[in-house]
């Protein structure tokens, strides 16, 4: 039996020769039908059972129960709910935010460039846990705030890998040609520059999932983002971590849950660079 | 070259003049109110307007924001509304404890990161290049908490290697300030038992906080090293017949220091600030619990004054690096 036309293309060959990127996308495909399927796979993440403290891992709790009796394993699989979400809306409005800056000042040039660039250099140089716990500080915590915060910090990566990109592709023939057809430069922007600046922003936004994960379960450990019982990765390690004595599996779980999650999306990230940017492959 | 630090030096400036003006607009446009957050829920209303008063917090924003610059220009950052002291002097309590945690796992981060990334590139594919990749991912992916929570739990619940949160035994008298790090203090001070304990407390928190510095060196390390490694000086010093020592050393790992200088410079930008959570969890008393617990307290003065000094620090490394750079490749010069 011979693969699909497509598994045997030169890309995709390069994509699943390597066993990190394929066990990346799988870990990658499998937490997200897991977070899909939440309500299929798991109980109520919020049902305590005082009686069944602290239990170890058993057929009947998968992952063992917390310090008031709630299904460890409910809790991490309705968690993976909140962090994917949080990595994917955190990733695509940076992507947004800082792809329309990097464009605007790739594309305009001049005085708008420079002021573009440094208001971006301004929010690369904020402390990013700093600025996220003020944000959600003085916004309040809650989820949507935790995802604000972290969208503040990540976006200038990309406004600074758009424009570098901008400033790369803009002189290429092709788009001499269409400016010298008569494109309009909006026109110009998103069908000719724009296409072809795609690649190394897909691979960052893949790493930016992981770290916007991350950065968003720190938050929740020191009780900036959402508040118990919301089955929250970061919160559950921090309300959990005074039994890692008697019940280890209790924060052990979700912090696995995090690390497998972040490392799903790095590894995806080094497969998509070497697939799509061919200047930053390594040698392997 | 005195051009270009001329124009950086502007620029720096711009870029702290941002951080601050941002960090002040966050504080104020928001709905959280510190008067509140500082009297309690059983104020009365007399006392919360009495307090917005002192504090100059029923001003208008554009004068609050006017008083704020003025007094930042005569090196004033204001009061805490939380300890109620300056900040400028609280920033420097605290700030000394960051700067030798993060020293610490600048120095874990070398120690382990440089050599494993070494190794695995002269072994590439071979089982140590694995075994180094693939603690290099698990540790870049790794909470920082909970890997802190994990070396409590083991080194010092269980084994009792080291020892627990804190910077200092409590029975032991602190050494005259100095630095305000509390290990060269002990150690200027000839206190050796105080320095002895110092460094012991240290050790853990710099390890937990170096870990992800430690994996990301590595990582770049490693394919730094690929990359000159297949370069024709190498090949052709090879061929010459120079030792292998010298080669790796001399020829490729000097070649490879630039993309590595540039990761470190980042990594201190971060570590600073990452201190946080580990700050946090081995309550150490740096800018990070500072920074913490005034943002639970609606510090904002607070929050501010380290958000200014992070991004100063960020800024001046990142200058540093730059400056760096035209020492380490001569190819490199600023006009």
């Amino acid at each position: 039996m011979t693969a699909p036309a497509f598994l045997r293309s030169k890309p995709a060959r390069r994509f699943l020769r390597n066993p990190g990127t394929v066990l990346g996308t799988a870990l990658a495909v499998v937490l997200v039908v897991i977070a899909l399927l939440a309500p299929v796979l798991a109980g109520d993440p919020l049902l305590q059972n005082l009686g069944h403290r602290l239990q170890g891992p058993s057929a009947q709790h998968w992952f063992g129960t917390d310090q008031l009796g709630r299904d460890v394993w409910s809790r991490v699989v309705w968690g993976s709910r909140i962090s994917l979400r949080i990595g994917f809306v955190v990733v695509a409005v940076s992507l947004a935010v800082g792809g329309a800056v990097g464009m605007a000042a790739g594309m305009l040039g001049g005085f708008w460039d420079e002021l573009l660039m440094r208001v971006t250099d301004i929010f690369l140089a904020f402390p990013a846990l700093i600025l996220a716990m003020a944000i959600s500080a003085a916004l309040g915590p809650s989820l949507g705030n935790v995802m604000i915060a972290v969208a503040a910090v990540s976006w200038p990566n990309y406004a600074r890998l758009l424009r570098a990109q901008v400033l790369a592709v803009r002189t290429l023939d092709y788009v001499e040609a269409s400016r010298a057809l008569g494109a309009a430069r909006f026109r110009q922007a998103f069908l000719h520059v724009l296409p072809n600046t795609l690649t190394p922003l897909l691979v960052q936004a893949s790493f930016d999932i992981g770290s916007a994960i991350l950065t968003a379960a720190g938050l929740g450990f020191i009780g900036f983002g959402a508040q118990p019982p919301t089955p929250e990765w970061g919160a559950m390690v921090s309300e959990t971590r005074n039994f890692i004595n008697e019940a280890p599996w209790a924060s052990s779980a979700p912090a696995l849950a995090i690390l497998v999650t972040v490392l799903a999306f790095n590894l995806l990230g080094d497969g998509l660079r070497d697939v799509l940017d061919p200047r930053g492959r390594t040698r392997r | 070259m005195l051009s270009f630090l001329l124009r950086r030096l502007g620029y720096l400036i711009f870029v702290v003049w941002g951080v601050g003006f941002a960090a002040f607009f966050i504080s104020h446009i928001v709905p959280a109110d510190p008067a509140a957050a500082a009297l309690g829920s059983n104020a009365r209303p007399a006392q919360i307007e009495a307090y917005r008063h002192k504090y100059g917090l029923d001003l208008p924003a554009y004068q609050q924001y006017l008083r704020y610059m003025v007094d930042l220009f005569r090196g004033d950052l204001g009061n805490s509304l939380r300890t109620q002291r300056p900040i400028l002097s609280d920033l420097k309590d605290f700030f000394p404890a960051t700067f030798e945690l993060t020293l610490g796992a600048m120095v874990f981060a070398v120690l382990f990161g440089l050599p494993f990334g070494v190794i695995a590139a002269l072994y590439q594919d071979r089982p140590l290049d694995l075994i180094v990749r693939t603690l290099a991912l698990v540790g870049g992916a790794t909470p920082v908490y909970w890997l802190a929570i994990l070396a409590l739990e083991l080194f010092h619940s269980r084994l009792g290697w080291l020892p627990g949160p804190g910077e200092l035994n409590p029975y032991l008298i602190e050494p005259h300030r100095i630095t305000g790090m509390m290990v060269v203090d002990a150690a200027l001070a000839g206190e050796w038992q105080v320095f002895w304990s110092a460094l012991r407390h240290l050790i853990m928190p710099a390890a937990v906080l170096g870990a992800f510095s430690t994996a990301l060196l590595a990582r770049m390390v490693r394919s730094a090293m690929l990359e000159v490694l297949s370069q024709d000086y190498v090949r052709t010093a090879r061929a010459k017949g120079l030792a292998g020592r010298v080669v790796t050393f001399k020829h490729a790992l000097r070649n490879a220091a630039l993309p590595v200088l540039t990761v470190m410079g980042s990594l201190l930008g971060s570590l600073l600030t990452g201190a946080v959570l580990t700050e946090t969890i081995f309550s150490w008393p740096g800018i990070g619990s500072y920074a913490t617990s005034s943002a639970i307290g609606l510090d904002f003065p607070a929050v501010m004054g380290v958000t200014l000094v992070a991004g100063l620090a960020y800024s001046l490394i990142n200058l540093l690096v730059d400056v760096l750079y035209a020492v380490f490749d001569p190819r490199i010069t600023y006009a």
